[in-house]
């Protein structure tokens, strides 16, 4: 048998239900490994052994749920939450000096809904600053290092929790994606992120980025994986206004691996300049695989994507600018009390409390809504989000899903964009258009350039996630980058 | 397109971030080349294009207005930096 920290959520599940595993075994095997590796990697911000160890025996007595004998899917499986998604009464640091003392007063209704299918919390999950960044590194805290190559990031805002599913510290990790931190962290770590459609994963307890764009979702080993993950957490939520009600299926038994007949489109903008040529070649590769499988493949186009990185920068930090605007050290948060009046107090609190990035993006969003301003940038992009909308809503006439790279290369050495905002921000090419139009996409791992992970990311029309899963499903069927794992 | 200290400094002020002498420079320099990515919006023609503010497909939530406990009193209170009788305590808002 492979070591028990290698293996899939599904895999893990199948012992636990032979009783082959002990709840405690398997959260014990997850903090060994913690304790091996977390000094390399740095995945977590905060890790709670005794409640791992506590939420495992209260697990081994109720693996089944009362009255059905149906086994609780996610019962007894270790995982990690990232650190921006609020845990009653522990560490919700949104990897900021900010909020480092914050406890939260209640679970996020994504974490409730793991917690009462008996899901073992292992701790949090590192992150850019208030999910602000591409590689992990405005964490306030410490960086996170690629399990692939510890020199270099493990891609962001969720780099904690693709980092620790990559080595194989926790079995899923639950991330945020604003404009790709769940897609573009899982590309460059090798395992596999869903963002879902806006509204379909509930908000609630989710620290607040830019609420038109934030949604919930998975990071997992392979697809299967990720189907369960999201079959757990998807629902209207009374307590989350932009909450929808949708149909939830079972994401894991509509994985049939047949994608016969399905038509899937490239879109001719995501292969330009600017793509690492490998990145590329695995990219369109895998679109042959899926060939071979039966999809058919049409060339498309959407002649607004290059727009899409300054829409979605103008969109993201106005909203992160309002949103932010509670930090005043009142009522909650770090308080700068050396102050002579509540102004300079405030000022004090939010030059001290907040890092560079965060406060640079404040201040470019209300530069973006400030008067005389407004037009020219906050409500021009608005116009350009609906450019991008109709043009996806075009090109999914013509198609069921588009594949194309996740991110335009593998992962980069930690310190090299840090302090080059606008070259950071490129590497979010194709992950922000799917954010602002708010359909889901997922990324797969689909080969390796320079001995480094390589995504495809597959998008769909809205709700269409399991079509989504299904694609990338018959893929990895037919491949086994998924199998692979980090170099110990 | 370039930014003056003298927007750096307004907008400083507008969204209340302290920011001092030596942060000035750097500021102007980065604030502008994200500003300059921002205008590449510019070459698209949106005339007869309307804005879109949600990517959701909502209409207005209404539910019904039902009691309903909400959150205690000690939870909201444990995160405050500075409490008086109960209550969270601030500088005086109004001066004089």
């Amino acid at each position: 048998m492979a070591t028990l920290h290698d293996l899939t959520l599904m895999e893990v599940r199948q012992l636990l239900e032979r009783r082959e595993v002990s709840p405690a075994d398997v959260a014990e095997s997850s903090l060994r490994r913690i304790d091996d590796v977390e000094q390399q990697v740095g995945a977590f911000i905060s890790v709670d052994g005794d409640l791992a160890l506590q939420m495992a025996h209260r697990a081994a007595g109720s693996l089944k749920k009362d009255g059905t004998g149906e086994p609780f899917p996610l019962a007894g499986i270790p995982m990690q939450i990232k650190d921006s998604i609020c845990t009653r009464d522990l560490p919700t640091t949104c990897a900021s000096h900010m909020l480092e003392q914050f406890r939260p007063g209640y679970d996020a209704t994504a974490v409730a809904k793991l917690f009462s299918e008996r899901a073992i919390l292992l701790g949090k999950g590192n992150m850019d600053e208030f999910a602000m960044g591409s590689s992990t590194e405005t964490s306030a805290f410490h960086p996170t290092h690629n399990p692939w190559d510890l020199e270099r990031v493990p891609g962001g805002s969720s780099g904690g929790g693709a980092a620790s599913v990559a080595a194989g510290e926790a079995y899923y990790a639950l991330g945020s994606d604003t404009g790709g931190s769940i897609r573009q962290p899982a590309s460059l770590c090798g395992v596999v992120g869903l963002k879902p459609t806006y509204g379909l994963v509930s908000r609630y307890g989710l620290i607040a980025f830019a609420s038109s764009l934030d949604q919930i979702g998975p990071i997992t080993r392979d697809v299967s994986d990720c189907a369960l993950v999201l079959s757990s957490i998807v629902g209207h939520d009374s307590m989350d206004s932009t909450s929808i009600s949708a149909p939830e299926p079972d994401y894991v038994s509509g994985l049939t691996q047949d994608v016969r007949g399905l038509r899937l489109g490239v879109p001719r903008e995501y292969f330009v300049d600017g793509v690492d040529s490998k990145v590329e070649g695995a990219v369109r590769e895998a679109i042959r695989v899926l060939e071979g499988l039966g999809a058919s493949v049409v060339e498309v186009t959407l002649p607004t994507t290059p727009y899409a990185l300054a829409c979605y920068y103008i969109l993201a930090l106005s909203e992160c600018s309002a949103n932010l605007a509670r930090y005043d050290g009142a009522k909650f948060g770090y308080s700068h009390q050396e102050a002579a009046t509540i102004w300079e107090g405030v000022e004090k609190t939010r030059q001290f409390g907040f890092g560079e990035e965060v406060k640079r993006r404040i201040m470019l969003g209300t530069f973006a809504l400030s008067t005389g301003y407004y037009d020219a940038y906050y409500l021009k992009a608005l116009r350009v989000r609906t450019l991008i909308r109709q043009e996806f809503d075009r090109v999914f006439q013509e198609c069921d899903a588009l594949v194309t790279p996740t991110a335009p290369t593998p992962a980069f050495p930690l310190g090299e964009r840090k302090d080059d905002p606008v070259r950071m921000y490129l590497g979010d090419i194709y992950t922000v258009p799917a954010s602002v139009a708010g359909i889901p996409a997922i990324s797969v791992p689909c080969g390796f350039s320079q001995g480094l992970p390589v995504g495809m990311q597959i998008i769909g029309p809205s709700l269409s996630e399991g079509t989504l899963l299904n694609i990338g499903y018959a893929y990895e069927q037919a491949t086994t980058w998924h199998k692979l794992r980090p170099p110990q | 397109m370039s930014i003056s200290r003298e927007e750096v400094l307004h907008i400083a002020a507008l969204c209340r971030i302290g920011v001092t002498e030596d942060e000035l420079e750097a500021l102007q320099e980065k604030l502008s080349q994200v500003l300059d990515l921002f205008r590449t919006l510019d070459e698209v023609d949106t005339s007869q294009i309307p804005p879109t503010e949600h990517s959701g497909s909502l209409e207005s939530v209404m539910r019904s207005d039902e009691a309903a406990d909400s959150a205690p009193r000690e939870s909201v209170l444990a995160n405050a930096p500075a409490i008086e009788n109960d209550l969270i305590r601030v500088k005086a808002v109004l001066e004089g």
